[in-house]
């Protein structure tokens, strides 16, 4: 925490850095810290500062900011119908993770994470959808779910049906939506099981073998329980990846039909920024940060006791 | 094998299966997809093309459109990636190396930087980039980048470099080295492994990054490549084939490359949430 620790004797602060400078070490400090500091001030921390200031006026991007007008924009905001649909979007994609992505990447987890050759390739394969970018998975998808070719296209005509066209379906867009989602991370949280797995002490399975457990209580009551800190930590990962979801919606439906796909960026990025409502966008950002905020602080007091695996 | 095992294999077997196949066939009918036309690929968009049609991707690869994306995105993401090497093991040999006052109020003040996605402040920081004069310009994409990937790449470099040996620097210390050279000759050299991880990282999320580009960039000239792939899909339309040759050509170079550095990706991923 501060500059001296045992019983070296207490120094003003002029002396110390004095002292820092015959060492060399307040030449290093001047040049190598500010940079980082200065760009992570520029581009991180000032502008989510700005935000919280510019949400309270009405203003187009240009021109004096003088509009002040409270809490209009949040006001706003708090009765348009598509943004408790993006919301409420949000939510559901929460819900996919947690309870359809989280289990899945964990059985696949479970079945393959011992180190041998096939299941290195199952984990190559597995992973390839989360280094994939979201705008390529995103293109990909809107072929498979075109009524015209991909699966429904071709469900369709076995049928003999008219053809689907998912992404334009009001009822199931988002379905797609939350099916893309989940095959693009289940890897990933995938990955981290694994090498959750990976660090359970291999004695503790031999003991827990030779007390007579079996192949599901060795699982339930010693694999689980010990990689509980990476459930946690892929959970809380899920849910703020989930409230940040855009370039997958973009080009899968674009927010439609008739707005009900919307995440809360893509809202944000609709109704904020593509129409330059500086001030209405900048209050969505707001709500997202205080959401991102809650999810963090949550996440913390869940995993007390383990130092914050942030 | 005992029959409850076999069952039990034959299970596992076809779940890892049916999971590998979801993940594979839309991948393969992608680039497979490119070979065929148009008619070839609705009357039959995941078996394999009755003609292998080269022309789709050769017309591609012929153009200067798409290589002018991929030059783009090489010079953010390569750009974004040194910067932030450059300037996180900088700050972060000063956090893993000397102490001094206000040490742990800096750190926590980086680590902010953990907590939010940059959507939260995309609109001020249009505005900011746009006050700088760097619109239109690789470095409104490369500066934020570099500083939304800064805190993570600080965490991870300062707990590498503080597990490097203390007597290494006394050693040099005494020899006349001072922080700076010791810096420069000891630790970068010793700390590649960690360097490759965030590097890799830094590279992946800059390379597939949409939003920061769609913001800043307007003239299609410096579009990065998932600009690139939206502007093609809205001059093609329907025309299938051009698009799904167009994303196979973009990600294939990527799907090769991140095979290959999977291990420092993974590294990066999986670094905290193993020792918790």
């Amino acid at each position: 925490m501060t500059t001296m620790t045992g019983s070296r004797p207490t120094l003003s602060p002029a002396a110390r850095i004095a002292r820092m400078h015959k060492q060399g070490k307040l030449t290093a400090l001047l040049l190598f810290l500010p940079p980082a500091l200065v760009l992570f001030t520029l581009f991180v921390i000032w502008p989510i500062f700005n935000a919280a200031n510019l949400s309270f006026f009405k203003w187009s991007g240009y021109g004096a900011i003088d509009n002040f007008i409270g809490t209009q924009n949040y006001q706003r905001l708090a009765k348009h119908s598509v943004f408790h649909q993006s919301l409420w979007n949000s939510l559901k994609l929460i819900l996919a993770s947690l309870f359809i992505q989280i289990p899945l990447a964990l059985t696949l987890a479970l079945l393959i994470y011992k180190k041998t050759s096939a299941n290195t390739a199952f984990r190559l394969i597995f992973f390839a959808p989360y280094i994939l970018a979201e705008i390529a998975s995103g293109v990909i998808w809107s072929f498979i779910f075109d009524g015209d070719f991909g699966v429904s296209g071709q469900i369709a005509a076995a049928l003999g049906i008219d053809p689907f066209y998912i992404l334009a379906d009001r009822q199931f867009a988002f379905l797609a939506i939350i099916t893309v989602v989940v095959w693009k991370y289940f890897g990933y949280h995938m990955m981290i099981f694994i090498a959750a797995l990976q660090a359970v002490p291999e004695d503790l399975l031999e003991a827990a073998e030779i007390d007579g457990a079996g192949r599901w209580q060795k699982v339930f009551y010693v694999e689980l329980p010990l990689i509980m800190h990476a459930i946690k930590l892929s959970a809380f990962f899920a849910i703020v990846g989930a409230l940040q979801v855009f370039d997958i919606i973009i080009p899968l439906t674009n927010g439609g039909p008739s707005n009900s796909t919307h995440s809360i960026v893509s809202y944000l990025y609709t109704y904020g920024l593509a129409q330059l409502n500086v001030g209405y966008g900048a209050a969505v950002g707001v709500v997202l940060f205080i959401l991102c905020m809650v999810t963090a602080f949550s996440y913390r007091r869940l995993a007390m006791g383990k130092g914050g695996a942030l | 094998m005992n029959r409850p095992g076999f069952f039990l294999a034959l299970v596992r077997a076809a779940v890892l299966s049916i999971v590998a196949a979801l993940v594979i066939v839309p991948l393969i009918a992608t680039f497979l997809g490119g070979f065929k036309s148009v008619g070839e690929l609705r009357a039959s968009p995941f078996g394999l093309p009755p003609v292998w049609r080269v022309e789709t991707y050769t017309e591609i690869l012929g153009g200067s459109v798409f290589w002018g994306y991929i030059q783009n995105s090489l010079i953010i993401s390569f750009s974004a990636v040194f910067l932030t090497l450059m300037l996180a093991s900088m700050a972060a040999y000063i956090f893993a190396q000397i102490r001094f006052f206000g040490s742990k109020y800096i750190q926590a003040y980086l680590l902010l930087g953990l907590m939010f996605p940059f959507a939260t402040a995309i609109v001020p920081l249009f505005l900011q980039i746009r006050d700088f004069g760097l619109l239109d310009n690789p470095l409104g994409v490369i500066l934020p980048q570099t500083a939304f990937s800064m805190a993570f790449a600080i965490v991870l470099l300062r707990s590498f470099f503080q597990q490097l040996p203390k007597e290494l620097f006394e050693a040099a210390y005494v020899d006349g080295c001072g922080y700076i050279g010791f810096f420069f000759r000891f630790t970068l050299p010793l700390s590649t492994p960690i360097l490759a991880t965030v590097g890799t990282f830094v590279f992946v999320q800059s390379w597939n990054n949409y939003l920061l580009p769609l913001v800043v960039i307007n003239d299609s000239a410096g579009y990065t490549w998932p600009l690139g792939i939206m502007r093609y899909r809205g001059e093609f339309m329907v025309e299938w084939n051009r698009i799904l040759a167009f994303v196979s050509l973009t990600i294939l170079p990527a799907l090769i490359f991140f095979t290959f550095t999977q291990k420092y990706i993974v590294a990066g991923l999986t670094r905290g949430s193993v020792k918790g």
